[in-house]
């Protein structure tokens, strides 16, 4: 039983730690440490230092350009960028399209897309759920009808993240409805200039937009476009979610956020004393850092298990579901702690005696109610667990 | 990273495991464990003969253990079996006498020829080592203790008392009037009152060791819950899986199915934290740890404990099921050697 890093591992940390130190740009991490949305450019940027050390695929194999990481590895770099207020990577092309690419993808579709996703030529967004499919993803009814050499599709996808910035997206289509659902679903790559695709935003409660939906009326795709084999979409929807995950138990986002709230509990009063001097307050703050103590090993455990090649499944919604309660948690207290000055919305100028970094903490806490929502709901995650112990 | 335990230690969990298996069924445990000595003096020799004792003694004074590790394997599997005998007290002893020299008594400790118990809290201080009441006064060589220790485990079957008293230093002697009794959940604890007992002093600053002893009870709770946790999750699986009600079997519900996974997740996050806190038992953030543990383990065990206890319905409430008593020993090992909220306020510090 050993609970440290191996001497590679904390070597690979320090480089981590090393690059982040000298080629974050500071006003990149300055956004983040003040939870501000990110433009378009500021991830670009990111993502291009990222490329040119090589660090930006952190889920492909070497030979298409990744790091050939371990998902040790990975949980370090993830770490160490979430405790640097680093962007975080968008994953649609770089860690969802890409391996699905690599897994699935025809050598033409590999060739050619993989390095765009790497160089950034190409901005990916997810259509797969729509306003009738969420959790029953398998229910999706946006169809895809062959003609000729194209697909006419037709339809809604909605909850697609940033793609107001991409300028193509993958859709899970409907190509058949005789069977089960999941057997008549496809994987097609979608040019969002195609005739007959209208993108409109969505405004979150915080006041963000962050996702969209995307109309379909009579698009025409090449037939080309498909990944995989015709209906054979669901396997690899299922692949993802299995097989693709990275940053799961947000271990790395909890702990900088854990670290906040606790600079924030001396910097602000109750009853005209420090919040750190309130036994009450601070004992929820000590038992989250319990919490996450314990999924920082739990999350170490199930990525051993993983390189010791057991399957992931159970392991992985467990993390997902005890890693978002832990940050909602966080920023809940958070939220609490700014006392009546977590109210304001658009209120520029004003000093409200908080740090800087408190600005837009309410409107993260808000914001990250998704967290419990997206990526299979938690309730989700508890019924795939529930397979695993009781069968069926 | 490495979660794996060394070959001995996995040779010493599952030689354990093995005996209680074979020899400690839930029946004989509630027949030893709630009646006086609240614990069955055979088993107690049988554990000796197999090691077990010798494991939480380090390689110095005779043993082959003490680490950590060591600990929590062995409590883990105490804890899978529901063992009632009195390890805790025993583990307790042993870490303090290891400390002072007295090799002959660590001997006939881990030989379980003797029984020791460590009375360090009192009736109107039952968590903390400062205001103690019991005194100790020096006469010619020897020292008298007078005062009434309370919560002192294993004190019905001992032989041998760890005595902390008022001045900070830390007594051995072998009489006190020890009123026993049973616990809740079972095994036997005590009232030891000392009038005029004579005594002799290990040390007169005890308090530091005294808090490392605890932390290693600490541990030990933890890796004992999360044993119990282990079985009546699977318990609880297992009867959720045979129960029929509506025409079909229970666990098909999905409003149970999610409170069964939610025990689930609780129960591996108590491993990883006592895992944690194994692993900084020897090092300096040796107390912050073991607080974060035992304040998890507070909470962790509690709700399975009465989770299960909700889940199985009627059957849970009874004495006959052996759930019942899981489910007693998960939400009464909060109460020992400091609750949640006395970790919590350990952990500020």
């Amino acid at each position: 039983m050993d609970l440290t890093l191996t001497p590679e591992e904390q070597a690979f940390r320090d480089e981590v730690r090393e690059f982040l130190k000298t080629s974050l740009p500071e006003d990149l991490a300055l956004k983040g440490e003040n939870l501000e949305e990110l433009s378009k450019s500021d991830v670009e940027r990111w993502h291009a230092i990222l490329n040119a050390r090589g660090w930006l695929a952190v889920t492909w194999p070497v030979e298409y350009g990744g790091t050939g990481w371990t998902a040790v590895e990975r949980n370090i770099f993830e770490e160490e960028c979430a405790m640097a207020n680093a962007p975080r990577i968008v994953p649609f092309g770089l860690n969802m399209l890409g391996p699905v690419l690599i897994k699935f993808g025809s050598e033409e579709q590999k060739a050619e897309i993989l390095p765009r996703i790497l160089d950034g030529t190409d901005w990916w967004c997810q259509g797969y759920s729509e306003p009738g499919a969420g959790s029953d993803l398998a229910s999706l009814k946006t169809r895809a009808v062959r003609d000729g050499d194209e697909y006419v599709i037709n339809g809604q996808k909605t909850w697609t993240t940033l793609g107001q910035y991409a300028n193509k997206i993958f859709c899970l289509v409907r190509t058949a409805t005789e069977g089960k659902p999941q057997q008549g679903i496809s994987f097609v790559l979608v040019d969002l200039d195609t005739p007959g695709i209208e993108m409109r935003p969505i405004r979150l409660l915080e006041g963000g937009h962050e996702v969209n939906e995307v109309f379909f009326t009579d698009a025409r795709v090449p037939v080309a476009n498909l990944v995989g084999e015709e209906n054979q979409g669901w396997t690899i929807a299922k692949y993802l979610l299995t097989h693709e995950r990275t940053n799961i138990a947000g271990v790395g986002f909890s702990t900088r956020d854990l670290a906040k709230l606790k600079r924030l509990t001396e910097a602000v009063k109750r009853n005209g004393r420090p919040l750190a001097e309130d036994p009450v307050f601070m004992g929820k703050i000590y038992e989250l850092e319990a919490d996450l103590e314990a999924l920082r090993i739990t999350n170490m455990r199930m990525l051993q298990q993983a390189k010791d090649g057991a399957a992931p499944g159970a392991e992985s919604s467990m993390l997902k579901i005890k890693g978002t309660v832990i940050r909602q948690a966080i920023g809940s207290l958070y939220r609490t702690a700014l006392g009546p000055q977590a109210a304001p919305f658009e209120a520029d100028g004003i000093d409200f005696g908080i740090p800087t970094e408190a600005m837009y903490a309410t409107a993260a806490y808000f914001n990250n109610r998704k967290l419990s929502i997206y990526g299979g709901s938690n309730e989700i995650q508890r019924n795939i667990i529930a397979k695993g112990m009781f069968g069926g | 990273m490495d979660f794996k335990h060394t070959e001995d230690r996995r040779m010493l969990g599952d030689s354990l495991r093995r005996y209680l298996t074979d020899k400690y069924d839930i029946e004989h445990r509630n027949k030893s464990a709630y009646s006086a000595p609240f614990h069955d003096p055979g088993t107690w020799q049988e554990l000796a003969e197999l090691g077990i004792l010798s494991a939480l003694v380090p390689p110095a004074n005779g043993g082959f253990g003490g680490e950590g590790f060591d600990i929590s394997v062995v409590f883990e599997e105490f804890g899978r079996a529901l063992c009632a005998e009195p390890m805790l007290a025993t583990l307790l002893g042993l870490n303090l006498l290891c400390r002072y020299e007295q090799q002959e008594l660590v001997n006939e400790l881990m030989a379980g020829t003797r029984k020791v118990a460590v009375a360090v809290f009192e009736p109107d201080n039952s968590d903390s080592l400062t205001d103690l009441q019991t005194t100790a006064e020096q006469s010619g060589d020897s020292w008298l203790l007078n005062g009434t220790k309370s919560v002192v485990y294993g004190a019905p079957t001992a032989d041998l008392f760890v005595v902390l008293a008022s001045d900070g230093g830390l007594y051995l002697t072998e009489d006190g009037e020890v009123a026993g009794y049973a616990m809740i959940d079972g095994g036997g604890a005590g009232q030891v009152t000392f009038d005029a007992t004579p005594a002799t002093q290990l040390t007169d600053d005890g308090v530091a060791d005294v808090e490392a002893a605890l932390d290693a009870g600490r541990l030990a709770l933890c890796a004992e819950a999360v044993g119990a946790m282990d079985v009546l999750l699977a318990m609880t699986v297992e009867y959720l899986s045979q129960r029929q009600q509506f025409g079909t079997v229970i666990a098909t519900f999905q409003a149970l199915q999610h409170r069964t996974v939610d025990m689930a997740v609780e129960v591996e996050q108590c491993r990883s934290i006592t895992t944690l806190a194994a692993s900084k038992l020897d090092t300096p953030e040796r107390a912050r740890y073991v607080a974060m543990a035992k304040n998890l383990i507070g909470r962790g065990a509690t709700l399975v404990g009465e989770e299960a206890t909700q889940l199985h319905g009627g059957i849970g409430m009874t004495w006959e099921y052996a759930g019942s008593h899981y489910a007693k020993r998960l939400i009464m090992i909060d109460h020992q050697l400091g609750d949640r909220f006395i970790q919590q306020q350990r952990m500020a510090s």
